[in-house]
């Protein structure tokens, strides 16, 4: 194809609109089984299904969180033993230096505190947030997106897309006009 | 759905009718929650309200920097603490603030994780409450240390003193439980927001406002790719943010039950003071609700069916504070120690008697109206019902600190405390922060989940096929 290469397609792609939740759900399960790969749903409220439907089934951000969740244990752990142990060692009522059953709620706390930073650092890192600009911001129409409007946008950058194709397709699921997105 | 038209049609019967009451009145689309919600926050004009509201709480937020100054300048002897009672107001208003916090979360967190759908129109602003609430629970342990300007000794540093804070110390806890829930707070609340401050910048006119709601947006475009990750993370930080708002007010806890004085050595405060954060905060949450519902007409989102609710909360909440009361008192009886049977002794007839008899009187004699119906379906009783459990659970916490300290175990120690007006002008004061802050929440934020409502509007729907 022309733009395989290093030359950048004329535009983002193209994108269509939706009143409905449901018909937006079926016009990407037909998208995706006419083989339409680099696509992305825009709706103003999460539609369960509808990352299933893009073929996307799976994040890894739970992952993450346990990892943040491993490192926040290990650190409080860490900190209350260095400090009470290695550093300070202090005699408290006779309890040993690495009394670790009173070390217990700080280890939970920041247990708690690096999941949840992971959590959302994680959410927002995948999602590549924050990002000044995007393409699909330059279709006028796109502002109800945040409202009330379904959007389906089949991006350039497919394999399959072709101008005309895609058009058509998208004219038939949609049922009202296709915008082109520019870059 | 037949039984929701009937409801608003008028016919409805006298049994059940709040049960029947819906989560949003019928006739709602995503467009006209978008736009009720969203011109709260975007119109030029507020309501005189308002106005009002914000002035008077700006005031007192001022006779608050004013104490504080005071305070810095001549020092914590201002305030009416002293040997025995060395814990007054300050921890008084600490716990009180702490404790209202907890409904926002339990709101956000444990209703979502149980799918209790009536949670969507009060989370947002419950969640603005708690961090609001945090924030003026934390002037008090600050300030009340006597140098703030040393507070950072708080935290574990290395530092040049070769010292360290003694993590076998419920205080300790206490400073890693409070900022570690102020800042999973914070970012609950500001990952809800995201998605609206989206709808609200794509939903302004005015250039500047639309770029500042634009910048903490973040670009975020509504992809069904980011929803996926997006509810995942919401999800996994309300099962993060459950645990820890239970183990908050239970390390608050140990801070008394840990020492041995008579009256706070006891193993039922973790879950007594838990059951009574939420008593508080769910008390906090109607007295903010009805007045909002009522200035900005919010009733189609906020109804009878969340007041309702709010006040079965704070029924059963309340009976697990007073059955806490009732332990207590039996406790100090069957234990047959001396100290703890004279303690409660002290507490019904000494010379607190009186905010003892009041803290029974509001937290368990008047709560019980709300067995009643009638009494939830009127706001304006409901209301009143609210600001005596707030009163009420002052008066817990002061019979706790105050009463507690000021007999212990050597008469030759005795003594007695009451606040001075400082005390009353920081307390005044930090609920006038805790109020301009939500006032201003309110003028730039929307006070209700706007994308929650969507999503229930679409459930709504799908059901009445």
């Amino acid at each position: 194809m022309a733009f395989g290469k290093k030359t950048r397609p004329p535009i983002y792609g193209l994108m269509a609109e939706f009143d409905e939740p449901h018909r937006l759900i079926e016009a990407t399960e037909h998208a995706y089984a006419a083989g339409y790969r680099r696509m992305d749903a825009y709706t103003p409220y999460p539609i369960e299904g509808l990352a299933e439907a893009l073929g996307k089934h799976y994040t890894r951000l739970g992952w993450i969180v346990l990892a943040g969740a491993l490192t926040g244990a290990l650190g409080g752990y860490g900190l209350a033993y260095y400090a009470s142990v290695v550093s300070y060692p202090f005699n408290v009522g006779g309890k040993p230096f690495n009394s670790w059953q009173a070390f217990v709620p700080v280890i939970f706390e920041c247990t708690i505190l690096a999941a949840a930073f992971s959590a959302v650092l994680g959410m927002l890192g995948l999602n590549g947030l924050p990002q000044p600009y995007h393409p699909v911001f330059n279709v006028p129409r796109f502002a109800l997106a945040s409202r009330n409007r379904f959007f389906l946008c089949i991006e350039s950058r497919d394999a399959k897309f072709d101008s005309e194709g895609v058009r058509k397709f998208l004219e038939e699921v949609s049922g009202h006009e296709v915008y082109e997105v520019e870059w | 759905m037949a039984e929701q038209h009937e409801h608003v049609m008028g016919s409805r019967q006298p049994t059940q009718a709040s049960q029947r009451a819906p989560v949003i009145a019928p006739g709602h689309t995503f467009a006209s929650v978008t736009d009720k919600i969203s011109a709260i926050a975007l119109t030029t004009r507020h309501p005189k309200s308002w106005w009002v509201g914000f002035l008077i709480s700006f005031v007192l937020v001022m006779m608050l920097f004013y104490t504080i100054t005071h305070l810095l300048v001549t020092g914590v002897g201002i305030w009416g603490v002293n040997v025995p009672v060395g814990w007054g107001f300050d921890i008084i208003n600490f716990v009180w603030w702490i404790g209202i916090g907890h409904a926002g979360t339990l709101i956000s967190a444990i209703l979502l994780l149980l799918r209790q759908q009536w949670r969507t129109s009060i989370n947002r602003f419950a969640e603005a409450m708690t961090l609001f609430a945090v924030a003026s629970a934390g002037l008090y342990p600050l300030f009340h240390t006597g140098r703030p300007w040393f507070d950072y000794w708080l935290g574990p540093y290395p530092n040049t003193m070769g010292l360290w804070p003694n993590f076998r110390s419920p205080l300790v806890w206490d400073v890693f439980a409070i900022s570690t829930y102020a800042l999973v707070s914070l970012l609950f609340w500001f990952v809800g927001l995201v998605p609206d401050l989206a709808t609200l910048r794509d939903r302004s006119t005015n250039r500047f406002t639309r770029a500042v709601y634009g910048i903490f947006a973040m670009g975020w475009r509504g992809s069904a790719i980011h929803w996926h990750r997006y509810e995942m993370a919401y999800l996994l930080l309300a099962g993060l943010a459950t645990p820890l708002v239970v183990s908050v007010h239970s390390v608050v806890s140990f801070d008394f039950a840990v020492g041995v004085i008579p009256g706070w050595h006891t193993t039922v405060f973790p879950p007594y003071f838990v059951a009574g954060a939420i008593f508080s905060g769910f008390a906090m949450v109607v007295t903010l609700a009805i007045p909002l519902r009522k200035i900005y007409g919010l009733q189609d989102f906020i109804t009878q069916r969340h007041l309702d609710n709010m006040a079965k909360v704070m029924l059963a909440t309340g009976l697990i504070v007073a059955y806490g009361y009732m332990m207590e008192t039996f406790v100090a009886w069957y234990s047959g120690a001396h100290y703890e049977q004279y303690m409660i002794w002290n507490r019904m007839t000494g010379p607190y008697a009186f905010q003892y008899w009041m803290l029974i009187l509001c937290n368990v004699a008047i709560p019980q109206l709300m067995w009643f119906r009638q009494v939830r379906e009127n706001t304006v009783l409901l209301w009143c019902i609210s600001i005596v459990v707030n009163i009420g659970m002052w008066l817990e916490r002061y019979v706790i600190i105050v009463v507690s300290l000021h007999r212990d175990y050597l008469p030759s120690s005795w003594g007695i405390y009451s606040g001075t007006p400082w005390d009353w002008s920081m307390y005044v004061g930090s609920i006038g922060l805790f109020l301009c802050l939500l006032f201003l929440f309110i003028r730039f934020l929307p006070v209700i989940s706007i994308f929650e409502m969507r999503a229930l509007v679409s459930e709504t729907d799908e059901r009445k096929g």
